[in-house]
């Protein structure tokens, strides 16, 4: 049971801090690019904290997976956008 | 540092006579405020409208993390060709910061001023922030400490704050009324929960203003940023400026919205518009009423080096840093010799024939222009200026990347000069279809000048001149190197003597 970070990742650092099981580490590049998780110490914050910390904080939709694999902050959980909209846009701007 | 001289919280609050009536121009905007504040705002660019002709300031990227979600943000923060706020290329841990610092401040000795401002919140990432700011105080103690947040973390923060010496802290406050925040806000992260909706948007307004109320009571200054989002927020924002007033912040900067789709942004996205020109300026003007009004803010990048208006990063990169030998009590020794010089020239660039020669007179009594409103019987015109800094006319059109936005009126020798803004004729990258030729760049710089009269700078090519003046402007190159409120009174009266400029009554109608 651990969660995952992905590569949507942007290394801001806000989820680090929080894990009350010390297991994200920060990104090392060229090798590494973004956050991980340590997955033997990821224990998805349960008897610490209602909710998971690292994927309340996290800014960035989808960037996070849980144990089954799916996004924690599906996208437009955060930010309000509609996908649709969203993917509307990234076209119109790529076609330009 | 004296703080603790600071013993009168509320005095921003106090003297009050300033408002909105063109009582003068550039930081008489400060004129309000007790003398030992002003003292301490004198040279710092971004408080003091004057000094941010002189002064250089920086800020370093070491803050990544955030607590909070505005609809103006977009986490994915990097792209060297733009200069909004949130924006950097490089992210710096406490030792580079400090090193660049300390690079900046001996390469750049008009600087005065170290700010952190994210790209995330700075006090969301207390420790980091704090160390830059523990390690330079020792290093570099004439540098003035400066810290930018939303205000969610604060109250916890202020007196760690206050033990660090940080004599200046911004608020972002675009409201006060949990309902309104909730259409600017969508989550904060809070209490180890991320919170929605107009709960989130309660707790982090009780926040900001605790904090306020806290940094206000221990003598700290507090400017407080809002962001004008119209429609959202505009009407709101005077009632901001009043409560923020009350509560003793030193100064309202008003910026408006910055939202492209291409920056994928919330409002970028779903349409929402930045202000005009006018609609900002109109704001500005009616808050000024309750508040000392900021309105040479750049809107700078989280990693901005330099004047107001220029960004010289690229010069200081970790690379570039690491290579550079410093002589760090030179460098300092260098500093104070240069800011002397700034201050005799700022002396006598202000000083009236007729003003006592004092070595610090209250900046209001600098002030070419007189306190009383500035009669309506002739009209007011707006001018811009390019200008690189020292308050002089001094860059050539083509090469301006911002215009200084200036208000003249009156008559004979009362010719009342008032500063309005800069406008950036290139602040955004907008994708390639606007990198255009030349012939594009002009004509965006044109619309740029919109409601503008005269142009006033130190050179100015054929073509671009037969283009300014066919748009109905007035270009003009004839006051290089002068003072820039000498020479706008001066375009001003020979255009008013020679009956080019508007009736009364739309000059009005243009102002309002």
């Amino acid at each position: 049971m651990a969660y995952r970070i992905i590569d949507s990742c942007v290394n801001c650092w806000a989820c680090e801090p929080l894990c009350p099981s010390d297991a994200i580490r920060p990104a090392d590049p060229p090798a590494v690019a973004h956050f991980t998780i340590d997955a033997r110490a990821c224990t998805e914050c349960e008897g610490d904290h209602a909710d998971p910390q690292c994927a309340s904080i996290c800014p960035v939709e989808g960037a996070i997976l849980d144990a089954a694999g799916e996004a924690v902050n599906p996208p437009g959980s955060l930010t309000g956008i509609p996908p649709e909209r969203l993917a509307q846009a990234m076209a119109e701007i790529r076609a330009r | 540092m004296a703080l603790e001289a600071l013993d009168q919280p509320n005095t921003p609050a106090a003297g009050g006579g300033c408002s909105s009536s063109g009582c003068g121009s550039s930081s008489d905007k400060l004129a309000h405020l007790p003398e030992h504040i002003r003292a301490k705002v004198h040279n710092h660019p971004c408080f003091s409208e004057d000094a941010h002709h002189h002064y250089a300031r920086m800020h370093v990227a070491v803050a990544p993390a955030c607590n909070i979600q505005c609809h103006y943000c977009n986490r994915k923060y990097d792209c060297s060709n733009e200069s909004r706020p949130g924006v950097v290329s490089e992210l710096l841990t406490p030792e580079q910061a400090m090193a660049k610092t300390l690079a900046v401040a001996a390469e750049i000795p008009q600087m005065t001023v170290l700010g952190i401002a994210g790209p995330g919140d700075p006090l969301a990432n207390p420790e980091r922030t704090l160390a830059t700011f523990r390690e330079l105080s020792a290093k570099a103690p004439d540098i003035k400490l400066c810290v930018s947040t939303n205000g969610l973390a604060l109250p916890e923060l202020v007196d760690e704050i206050c033990q660090h010496n940080i004599d200046h802290v911004t608020i972002t406050i675009n409201c006060v009324d949990p309902e309104i925040g909730a259409k600017i806000y969508p989550w904060i992260f809070w209490n180890n929960r991320r919170v929605r909706g107009v709960k989130a948007a309660r707790i982090l307004i009780e926040q900001q203003q605790k904090g306020l109320e806290m940094l206000t009571e221990r003598g700290v200054l507090v400017k407080v940023n809002s962001v004008l989002i119209p429609g959202v927020n505009d009407e709101h924002l005077k009632e901001v400026s009043r409560v923020v007033k009350a509560k003793g912040a030193f100064l309202h900067n008003v910026m408006p919205l910055i939202a492209e789709p291409e920056h994928g942004t919330f409002y970028g996205l779903m349409g929402q518009r930045g202000p005009s020109n006018d609609e900002l300026q109109a704001l500005q003007d009616e808050c000024a009423g309750d508040m000392a009004m900021m309105r040479h803010c750049r809107q700078c990048r989280a990693d901005a080096v330099g004047m107001l208006g220029e960004d010289r990063g690229a010069e200081f990169t970790n690379e570039k840093v690491a290579a550079m030998d410093i002589d760090y009590e030179a460098a300092m020794a260098r500093r104070a010799e240069v800011h002397a010089a700034i201050e005799a020239n700022r002396t006598a660039q202000q000083r009236q024939p007729d003003e006592p020669s004092e070595t610090f007179v209250p900046i209001a009594s600098l002030k070419r222009s007189k306190r009383q409103p500035a009669p309506r019987e002739t009209p007011a015109a707006r001018f811009a200026v390019a200008t690189t800094g020292g308050g002089v006319v001094n860059e050539h059109f083509g090469h301006a990347r911002e215009f200084l936005i200036y208000e003249a009126a009156g008559d004979g020798d009362d010719i009342d000069v008032r500063f309005l803004g800069a406008r950036k004729v290139d602040l955004y990258c907008s994708g390639g279809d606007t990198c255009g030729d030349a012939e594009d760049a002009l004509a965006k710089t044109i619309r740029t000048l919109e409601g503008v009269t005269g142009v006033l700078c130190s050179k100015i090519g054929i073509e671009p001149w037969d283009r300014l003046e066919a748009a109905g402007l007035v270009p003009n190159g004839e006051h290089a190197m002068e003072p820039i409120e000498d020479a706008v009174a001066a375009l001003y009266r020979e255009l008013l003597a020679e009956g080019r400029l508007a009736a009364p009554v739309e000059a009005a109608a243009l102002s309002a």
